[in-house]
């Protein structure tokens, strides 16, 4: 890729009380690469993608993103706006409508227009192929639906990164293709994504690089292809074992 | 079939029953209760007199004015403003105190947890009587004359500084039921804190906590009476009056008692309809 990397993590640490969620992590993500993250549950995956938008501090070590290492950032809010991140029970704000979910922090964080920012609004539930939902509130959306919305209010920031944490595990399997069929879309447009997933269809298709996380640590780092073929590590190798049937 | 909060489930004595049982029995007892009630008074030209008089002290003018404006108007009137502008304080209060009381500000959340404390800890009575008779002169003193709280401004500090400590944990309560995702969603967003609050967690727990918020005010209406203790003529207070001159006990506090109920129940109704106006579509 020759360029420098967007997201830089050395030697993370993170403690939850007497538990070692992190140790010692380090990780590269360049622009426009898509990373994948998968391990075992309780490995510290979503732990890892949470400091990289601070909303876990860590103990120990060193994160940059885009150039601002995270301990001096003087406004997180600046950096955060930066990051577009979707979350497992997608986080919807349930007093607002879809268009307004997607306008809220366009309007506050942003300082766009009504205008502009309902603009923008609608454009993004059309890419995601539900403008039709865009005056309902999230109760009467399915969780593919809402999930949906969920990624066009990330993208709604105009975002230089998007993490993705397990966004289809709490779908039902029908509607874990829409969500995916977004994301695929958003890899090929040559979004930066760290997305924590098993969906190992999505891997094969859309991922540059696969991590593989255990007790805390990067196991190993390898592309897709060489991940199903032949993982080195054994633990890579037992993982997958059993979530590939 | 799903079952609405608040409404019985369908039995299956057909439309009849069902209709028997949808309709507002308390309402309608409450309205028999009083129309009898009313009735025999009206039947009666002494009592009619009495009633009319009792009705006149509790409706009465400031002393020494024969006419007024109704606003100006004490007794039940004094009685309603006292409960409005001590309740709009005490939310002033409450939001801050509850606000306080989830910051991981320890200053603040000091702050907060001592008021909450001490307030609950002591009779409302007490507080109003120590805003009439502590507070106010104390601070008339100090000021030399120049902040003189006495009369009305000191009841409502006192209904409002005790109400505050309740409504500051109603609040807390609320913003602590909104589910941890929903902060994050708004900070991940580049959302501040104060900008999160303001625009996703208060208006949700506002929504939680309106039945709380209802009854608090409710109960304010008549916790309202205490503030007879500081010698201001609210309903209570022209009611003891009507008695005092009129040695009737009887018809002085049933006019007393049946006004705060009047008052209480159209609250009600109207705390009824602006929560079911406030439900969010697509939830039960």
């Amino acid at each position: 890729m020759g360029k420098q990397p967007i997201i830089i993590l050395r030697d993370v640490h993170k403690h939850f009380g007497h538990v070692h969620a992190l140790r010692g992590v380090d990780l590269d993500v360049y622009p426009g690469e898509v990373v994948v993250v998968i391990g075992p549950s309780g490995s510290g995956k979503s732990t890892m993608l949470r400091c990289i938008n601070r909303l876990e501090t860590i103990d120990q070590g060193y994160i940059e993103v885009d150039g601002i290492p995270l301990d001096q950032a003087k406004n997180i809010n600046k950096v955060r706006a930066e990051i577009g991140m979707v979350f497992q029970l997608f986080n919807l704000f349930p007093h607002l409508t879809a268009l307004e979910n997607v306008m809220l922090a366009q309007r506050v964080v942003r300082k766009r227009s009504p205008e502009e920012a309902e603009a923008k609004a609608r454009e993004l539930l059309a890419r995601v192929g539900i403008p039709e939902k865009a005056n309902s509130y999230p109760a009467q959306l399915s969780g593919g639906q809402q999930q949906r919305v969920a990624i066009a209010r990330a993208l709604a920031m105009d975002p230089k990164i998007m993490l993705f944490d397990e966004p289809t595990s709490a779908l039902d399997p029908e509607m874990i293709k829409e969500v995916l069929d977004v994301m695929l879309d958003l890899a090929r447009e040559g979004m930066t994504m760290v997305v924590v997933s098993h969906e190992m269809g999505f891997a094969k298709a859309a991922a540059d690089r696969i991590v593989f996380m255990d007790e805390g640590q990067i196991v190993e780092e390898t592309t897709p292809e060489e991940l199903f073929t032949a993982p080195k590590h054994p633990r890579t190798q037992e993982f997958l074992s059993k979530i590939l049937h | 079939m799903t079952v609405r909060e608040g409404t019985r489930p369908k039995s299956v004595g057909g439309a009849l029953v069902d209709w028997l049982a949808e309709v507002p029995w308390w309402v309608v007892i409450i309205i028999v209760l009083i129309t009898l009630f009313v009735g025999r008074i009206l039947a009666s030209s002494q009592e009619r007199e009495l009633y009319w008089k009792a009705l006149q002290f509790v409706t009465a003018c400031p002393q020494g004015q024969e006419t007024c404006a109704v606003w100006d108007r004490i007794g039940v009137m004094l009685t309603l403003k006292a409960t409005v502008v001590g309740y709009a304080l005490a939310l002033v209060l409450g939001l801050i105190g509850g606000l306080f009381r989830v910051s991981k500000n320890p200053v603040t959340y000091a702050i907060s947890t001592l008021y909450v404390e001490v307030v609950r800890g002591i009779p409302l009575l007490v507080i109003i009587m120590y805003a009439g008779y502590v507070i106010t002169p104390a601070l008339r003193d100090a000021t030399n004359q120049q902040v003189d709280l006495r009369g009305f401004p000191s009841a409502v500090l006192g209904l409002a500084f005790g109400y505050g400590a309740y409504l500051a944990e109603v609040f807390r309560a609320g913003i602590e039921s909104i589910p941890k995702g929903q902060m994050e969603a708004a900070r991940s967003l580049g959302m501040s804190y104060p900008q999160a609050m303001r625009y996703v967690i208060l208006p949700q727990a506002i929504r939680v906590i309106l039945p709380p918020l209802g009854n608090n005010f409710i109960a304010m209406l008549k916790d309202s009476s205490l503030i007879s203790v500081i010698a201001l003529p609210d309903l209570l207070q022209q009611g003891r009056l009507f008695v005092s001159r009129t040695f009737r006990a009887f018809e002085g506090y049933n006019t007393v008692a049946l006004l705060y109920l009047l008052m209480t129940l159209i609250l009600s109704i109207i705390v009824r309809l602006i929560e079911r106006k406030s439900a969010l579509p697509g939830r039960l």
